[in-house]
């Protein structure tokens, strides 16, 4: 490993309208490392990301590249300067071959296309550092990690030195994953610095020799690897006092090491607690969009008057398992009860005629029409009921009565119901969702991100209305990567990670450290052993 | 009590309003343009505009025909706008209306013992059921293949254009017809009561202003409720468990459907038999009545009227003033531009 600098990035500052993005982050990359760079969503790591590979303008702060001070104006910049990046979403043409997407946008020196030459060109590069791809296979034939090898192979074919890879395991199966961390070890023996976002801890620790971490836009922490651990950096990502939170050490050692038994008992022994039950989800294995498993035999029940909170990383699966459990996404394997009712096989309109209550995770692309008026997105879901339609024609008045009702009992301000939803506060949006579903009476409510995106006020107002609702006896289950939301409200947290369950635990046992680490794939046993040693 | 439902009153004209002055004024810029056209060209816009509307409204006989011309239109744009207004670009009711025109002629021609009070209705179905199996294959492909309907139905008009060519060239061909390409005349007891004495405004008008009524109806309905959600947002339409595929293939069924209904319209009350010339440019008309109607069927009333208006105006400017009834396109080609723009046109100042 040199010591030798490829990129300083020193007093970066980003700001957007009201956020404060990057606060004067300083970070060195080294040639021949790999340098992680941690922290939760909206920490900060995809502005600082895009401000190096030009497609921000830093509003202070100096870029040294090779030790020259440069503006990186655009990514065309970046990669002149020999930065790539891989982007989550793969940005390659899909009817187009390995080679064909390699050299596209390339001045080959001649204005006709020799692809033979780019081929032998594309296969020695790849060939340098390991990387498996054919250049002549057309992309759509590809699976995931091999186009996210014509990513890396596209960037270095470019003379990149600095690689920035945004969260590149997100995407991957875990071997998929584990080729990729050879890969980039090797491309880092050859000279190349390597930057990894990521927010798995278990990866970070595996492949780099460096880490950073920022948090609320600040970096708060940088060290080798080898000096730090697991613990520290989800410490530091989480950044809580522990002071304010910390429980009794030795209870909390017990609820991770000794509780956790009965509660692995509670949630495989399905069966006996069905009866008093809302949800119960048992063995659940269900798709993504990319048919590959998103949840992985997940199991557990919540009962009336209870918030059970899940914990986790976006792109853990949750949206998947909303999906199964409100019938958009078949079911592979496993079961779902209502009460008493198998719903495994249920669809969409079965659970609303059921008056299962959605908070959908976007608002204003699931939750609402923007452009309809107060009226008809009050009735959404309902519309054919006998209450708002009779003959097949909708009841303007009990509409009328129905909205006035939800506008004065949830104080949603809005000049008419006339008007289109599209002009209403985030607030007030979210207010009418809310309004909505539970006007219904619901004995189940999913709440995916209920307060995303919501000021103080309004996220209050939501949680007061769902914590009423467990008093009346709905049983909820609130999805949030959020982990002030999660504890404010459940009753009992479960963590899940990579479309599992890695532990269901009582609120009064857990602590935001411990939910930190396991979010971030830690086995409770790990922390447990660490804890008590 | 009163105070509120003054209000409400006060709301909904401010709405109108708000709906209305676009198009108007779109309609007025499109005029003051054709008319700094016709000065270009080194003629009078004021003469030429007064022989359009004296063409149109000039006597009681070109009022009719006024009205005549206006049926297909009205009929076509309350056909493609429920089609739009599910966000689906259907611009296939010229071949939808072939279809209708020859599903229901080839009914008469070949049925033509049956009494008229049985064949009137059995004709009409045939062209409503002709039309929207025409359009039928353009929703399905939408639908379940995701092919973009714009390209099927314009491609599923020159099909329809060139099957009736054949038809009236062919099998239909009239046999007594001195080789002209047309069919043979349907039964003239099957032929539509006319309205006025000596005009040759018929039935097929009053079945425009029921459907009128009728597509009033429909957007008051659960039905059209769940067209306008699939027309806003797939993703909602699916999140609130709509079946949008089959919303999808409905919603294209009953647009052809009417189409279907208007090629009925100009066999039965005005040609009495197929011609290949029954529906150019009906197709590109109809998305212009519609746009101009704000996808409202009282709306499209007035547009079907105002386009009808300049076709049958136009056509005696032409005669009479020596203008070129090109003009008319461009005016409709202007008309169109600014509809398609007044989002940013007049929203923008609106904000």
């Amino acid at each position: 490993m040199t010591n030798d600098i490829s990129v300083q990035m020193k007093g970066v500052t980003k700001r957007f309208p009201g956020v404060l993005a990057n606060d004067h982050i300083d970070l060195t990359l080294h040639a021949g490392e790999v340098h992680g760079l941690l922290g939760e969503n909206g920490a900060g790591k995809s502005t600082l990301m895009n401000v190096l590979f030009g497609l921000y303008t830093p509003d202070e702060g100096e870029i040294l590249v090779n030790g020259q001070p440069v503006a990186i104006t655009s990514p065309a910049t970046a990669i002149s300067l020999g930065i790539g990046m891989v982007h989550q979403h793969f940005k390659l043409v899909r009817p187009f071959t390995v080679t064909e997407n390699i050299i596209l946008g390339l001045d080959e020196g001649s204005p006709l296309l020799d692809l033979k030459a780019a081929e032998r060109r594309v296969a020695e590069v790849a060939e340098q550092y390991a990387i498996n791809v054919d250049p002549r296979a057309l992309i759509h034939d590809l699976s995931v990690g091999q186009q996210q090898r014509v990513e890396i192979l596209n960037s270095l074919y470019r003379g990149a030195n600095v690689l920035i890879l945004d969260e590149p395991t997100a995407v991957l199966t875990p071997q998929e994953a584990d080729d990729l961390i050879v890969t980039l070890r090797g491309m880092a023996e050859q000279g190349k610095s390597i930057l990894f976002i990521s927010h798995k801890l278990e990866e970070v620790m595996k492949v780099t020799d460096r880490v950073t971490v920022l948090r609320g836009g600040r970096k708060v922490f940088e060290a080798l690897t080898k000096d730090t651990d697991k613990q520290q950096l989800a410490r530091e990502m989480i950044g809580r006092q522990i002071s304010d939170l910390e429980r009794d050490e030795s209870a909390f050692v017990m609820a991770l090491a000794g509780a956790g038994e009965d509660l692995g008992i509670e949630h495989h022994d399905v069966g006996s607690s069905q009866k008093q039950a809302i949800l119960t989800v048992s063995d659940l294995h269900v798709k993504d969009d990319r048919d590959l498993t998103a949840v992985r035999g997940m199991s557990f029940v919540i009962h009336p008057g209870e918030i059970l909170g899940i914990a986790g990383v976006d792109g853990n699966g949750q949206r998947e398992l909303v999906e199964a459990i409100t019938g958009q996404r078949p079911i592979e394997q496993g079961q779902v009860w209502l009460e008493e009712t198998e719903t495994t096989k249920w669809s969409t309109r079965d659970y609303i005629n059921h008056n299962v209550a959605v908070i959908t995770e976007d608002r204003q692309k699931e939750g609402l029409v923007l452009e309809f008026n107060l009226l008809r997105n009050a009735v959404l879901k309902i519309f054919d009921r006998p209450s708002f339609s009779k003959n097949k024609l909708l009841k303007f008045n009990a509409i009328d009565d129905f909205t006035g009702k939800l506008i004065d009992g949830f104080n949603i301000s809005t000049p008419n119901p006339q008007v289109e939803v599209g002009t209403l506060s985030g607030g007030n949006q979210q207010k009418l969702i809310l309004a909505r579903e539970l006007s219904q009476s619901p004995s189940l409510i999913i709440a995916n991100k209920p307060k995303r995106g919501l000021d103080i006020g309004a996220a209050a107002y939501v949680h007061q209305k769902l914590d009423d609702e467990r008093k009346r006896g709905t049983a909820i289950l609130l999805i949030s990567g959020d982990l002030d939301e999660l504890f404010a409200l459940s009753d009992r947290l479960l963590v899940m990670y990579e479309g599992q369950v890695l532990g269901i635990l009582p609120i009064e046992n857990a602590d935001i450290e411990s939910i930190g680490l396991m979010m971030a794939g830690s086995s409770r046993s790990e922390i447990a052993s660490n804890r008590s040693s | 009590m009163t105070a509120i439902s003054e209000q409400i009153r006060h709301i909904k004209w401010r709405a109108i309003w708000r709906q209305v002055y676009p198009a108007a004024l779109s309609l007025i810029l499109a005029l003051v343009i054709g008319g700094l056209l016709l000065l270009v060209s080194g003629r009078d816009p004021i003469a030429a505009y007064q022989s359009l509307l004296s063409g149109a409204f000039g006597s009681s006989n070109r009022f009719t025909e006024t009205l005549v011309k206006m049926t297909p239109f009205l009929i076509l744009a309350i056909s493609v706008s429920i089609s739009f207004r599910c966000g689906i670009w259907n611009i296939g009711a010229e071949g939808q209306l072939i279809l209708g025109a020859v599903a229901s002629t080839w009914v008469a021609l070949s049925f033509s013992f049956l009494p008229p009070l049985i064949i009137l209705p059995l004709t009409m179905i045939a062209g409503i059921i002709g039309g929207a199996l025409w359009s039928g294959i353009a929703g399905v492909l939408k639908a379940y293949f995701n092919a973009n309907e714009v390209i099927t139905t314009s491609m599923l008009n020159f099909i329809a254009v060139y099957l009736l060519a054949f038809l009236v060239n062919g099998p239909l061909k009239d046999p007594e017809g001195f080789n002209f390409p047309q069919s043979a005349l349907i039964d003239s007891s099957f032929e539509l009561p006319r309205l006025l004495e000596g005009s040759r405004l018929n039935i097929a008008f009053i079945v425009a202003l029921i459907l009128v009524v009728a597509a009033i109806m429909y957007w008051r309905s659960t039905v059209g409720f769940r067209t306008e959600i699939v027309g806003a947002s797939r993703r909602v339409a699916r999140h609130i468990g709509l079946n949008v595929n089959w919303t999808i293939v409905l919603v294209t069924l009953i647009s052809g459907g009417l189409a279907g209904l208007a090629g009925w319209g100009e066999i039965f009350g005005l040609h009495f038999r197929l011609i290949e010339a029954i529906a150019i440019g009906m197709g590109s008309l109809a998305v212009v009545v519609a746009l101009l109607g704000e996808l409202h069927p009282i709306g499209m009333v007035v547009s079907a009227f105002l386009f009808a208006a300049l076709v049958v105006g136009g056509n005696a400017m032409e005669r009479s003033a020596g203008v070129p009834f090109a003009l008319v396109d461009v005016i409709q080609g202007v008309i169109i531009l600014l509809i398609l723009a007044r989002s940013y046109i007049f929203r923008a100042r609106a904000s």
